[in-house]
């Protein structure tokens, strides 16, 4: 019990200090590491709360795709992020006054939330308990044959996701150089390598 | 260890084949050598095309003759078919086949013509097909959302012209909106049923007819007609309507003024029917609003419009109002009066849209209603096609869009809607002004330029076919009517 409590303070101070640190670090690229460590940290905690199966989804899907396009962008686009944060310290008075608010309204709804009291008697299918299977194990089993159809169709809305980025976006450019193996494969030396005989002592 | 039983495939056997004949051929147009723009290019678009007709012709076959006249369903009651989901796929499937057919040329005088067009609106077909047969509140939104991103992509497939481009933007952000909002209704209902399941889901509302409705699921009924209301562009969600249709390219705008509306109203009528259908009198007066201010507007706003692309997208929501009554009215011949009107409307549609894509000048595209001008002169068939087309949207006896109304009308009135009854007739008797215009326009107005002759041939099939099966329907309306009473009853479990 204490191993776990101390594991959580300590990924809980690091998901709050990186995330600190995303917004106030000067470099884009060290922000876009320190998100990454934030990522980390979070995945730890849903991992310690048995949900491990969210804790690796959000390794994958944020830290594995979402931060890499982020640093992609950052490095890409020349933004001056250093103009951005001009002001900052002027606008901050405000932007708390409307952190504070919206902490606020959060501790309200929360504190007043409870079940409806038949709310559980209602779920027509109700999940098994974490102690009977593993929630991917139990992910697994539903997605893969109960929600086969949903699977498989949200599988062709990502194809023709996909198909729309390249019909939008691709272009052929001209003086674009492409791969193109069979011409490298055919290359002789004959073609690309010139021997010539250099007079000593003159130099080519 | 849980076992599963394999699911049975066969219902949705049509669909099925759709997705592997679209992946098939997107493999061979990848696979094909092509160059920008090119004649290698257009020549594989050209087979993608007709190899997606036929495949959307074979489906169509699989449907027909897989039609068992009891209900079933599969994937864990995921997915229906019943009569009336076969009604609608073959009304799909037909008005996907004749876009793309009507749509080569355009895409091919614009130089846009890819092989991917013609897949991507057999891809959409598919979405469509699902979201007729859905049965789940989660397959009603993958079917949804599998259609919308194939529309968005054709919306703005002429990337290179900015006006396609703000219309393919602007149905995605607005259209994730309205996704947004279905969503919300639906989980809403999902909280307050328990269930995603719309068999589930009526029995959950149906069983305490004497208690008072819960309100939260009130909330989310109101939700997800917001959502739907959106996709088949009724008043008060209408709003992208005339900039999309005019903004995207001319056959996408006839691809999307009749298939994701069949479907979305087929959708719209089997929620309301199935599983809300004890909840009727709570959302009859919400659709008997929408209905009412979509026929207001339709026939208000559309008579002002100089661009023909832009009447017809108000013409598009005033036909939503009309087609809507047959909802409110929300009994079996209410519904049959909705299933005519929309067969009816879908070729209507189609073939107004083929003489639209006639209209060049100098090979150029025109799209203004003055451009018109003389036509009956220069190319009297044209003119005659359209004559016939805008009498039938008008509803002018004995042309079959007169048929259309007169089913809805009929049913307003047999159940005692009487006010919804004259507010449709009148608000066609304003309608009838813009659509006669046109008319007065191409036989009666001179003109400084007339419009070219040269017509593809693809395009002038279609518009002969259309218009002869507009013009003599009242002849032999049975097939259509019989097929249309079963799918109805269908849907009342009868």
């Amino acid at each position: 019990m204490i191993f776990q409590a101390l594991a959580f303070y300590l990924f809980a101070l690091v998901a709050v200090g990186s995330a600190v640190m995303v917004i106030s670090s000067r470099n884009p690229v060290h922000a876009v590491l320190f998100l990454i460590l934030t990522f980390f940290n979070a995945a730890a905690l849903f991992i310690l709360m048995g949900a491990e199966f969210l804790g690796m989804i959000l390794v994958i899907v944020y830290v594995g795709a979402v931060a890499v396009m982020f640093l992609f962008v950052v490095m890409m686009l020349d933004i001056n992020f250093a103009e951005l944060r001009q002001g900052f310290l002027r606008y901050l008075p405000i932007g708390a006054v409307v952190g504070l608010v919206l902490l606020a309204e959060l501790l309200v709804v929360l504190g007043g939330w409870t079940f409806a009291p038949d709310a559980s008697a209602s779920v027509q299918s109700p999940a098994p308990g974490l102690e009977q299977v593993t929630n991917t194990r139990a992910l697994g089993l539903l997605i893969y044959t109960h929600y086969l159809f949903l699977f498989q169709g949200a599988g062709i809305i990502l194809l023709i996701a996909m198909i729309g980025a390249i019909v939008l976006t691709l272009r052929r450019r001209e003086g674009a150089r492409r791969q193109d193996i069979a011409a490298q494969v055919a290359r002789r030396p004959a073609d690309s390598v010139e021997v010539r005989k250099v007079p000593s002592g003159r130099g080519v | 260890m849980p076992t599963a039983e394999f699911p049975n495939l066969f219902p949705a056997l049509p669909e099925i084949f759709l997705l592997v004949a679209a992946m098939a051929l997107l493999m061979f147009g990848v696979f094909r050598k092509d160059d920008e723009a090119g004649p290698a290019r257009v020549r594989c678009s050209r087979i993608v095309a007709r190899l997606c007709i036929l495949a959307l012709l074979c489906a169509l076959i699989l449907v027909v003759t897989m039609n068992g006249s009891d209900r079933v369903t599969t994937f864990n009651g995921m997915f229906v078919v019943d009569r009336f989901a076969v009604y609608f796929k073959v009304l799909i499937l037909i008005s996907s086949a004749l876009s793309i057919l009507i749509a080569q040329d355009y895409l091919e005088v614009h130089r846009v013509a890819r092989f991917e067009f013609p897949v991507l609106v057999v891809l959409a077909s598919v979405g469509m097909m699902l979201m007729v047969s859905a049965n789940d509140l989660m397959a009603l939104y993958l079917g949804l959302e599998m259609q919308s991103l194939s529309l968005y992509i054709i919306a703005s497939f002429q990337r290179d012209d900015q006006r396609s481009v703000e219309a393919g933007l602007k149905y995605f952000v607005l259209s994730a909106l309205a996704s947004g909002m279905l969503l919300y209704g639906s989980s809403l209902i999902y909280g307050f049923t328990g269930t995603t399941s719309f068999d589930a889901m009526a029995g959950a509302l149906a069983a305490a007819p004497g208690e008072a409705v819960s309100l939260g699921a009130l909330i989310g009924i109101v939700f997800i007609l917001a959502g739907l209301a959106f996709k088949i562009s009724a008043v008060p969600f209408h709003m992208w309507t005339p900039d999309v249709y005019e903004g995207a390219p001319t056959p996408v705008t006839a691809f999307f003024a009749v298939a994701p509306k069949l479907a979305a109203i087929a959708l719209l009528l089997r929620v309301m029917m199935e599983p809300f259908g004890a909840l009727t009198v709570q959302w009859q007066q919400v659709i008997v609003f929408i209905s009412v201010a979509s026929m207001a507007l339709g026939a208000y706003a559309a008579i002002g419009q100089s661009n023909i692309k832009r009447l017809m997208a108000y013409s598009s929501i005033g036909h939503v109002g009309y087609a809507l009554i047959g909802l409110a009215v929300g009994n079996e011949a209410g519904v049959r009066g909705v299933l005519i009107y929309m067969a009816i409307y879908l070729f209507m549609n189609i073939g107004a849209f083929t003489c639209i894509l006639s209209m060049r000048r100098r090979g150029q595209m025109v799209v203004g209603i003055n451009d018109l001008a003389g036509v009956s002169k220069s190319n009297p068939m044209l003119a005659l096609a359209l004559a016939i087309f805008m009498f039938s949207l008008a509803g002018i006896p004995p042309l079959a869009g007169f048929f259309g109304k007169l089913y809805i009308f009929l049913a307003a009135v047999q159940a005692g809607y009487f006010t919804l009854a004259i507010i449709g007739v009148l608000t066609s008797v304003v309608g009838a002004f813009y659509y006669i215009r046109i008319v007065k326009v191409m036989y009666f107005d001179e003109a400084e330029e007339v419009l070219d002759r040269r017509m593809d041939r693809p395009t002038a099939l279609v518009m002969a076919a259309t218009g002869i099966l507009i013009a003599i329907f009242f002849i032999i309306p049975d097939p259509l009517l019989s097929q249309a009473q079963a799918a109805a009853q269908s849907l009342f479990g009868g």
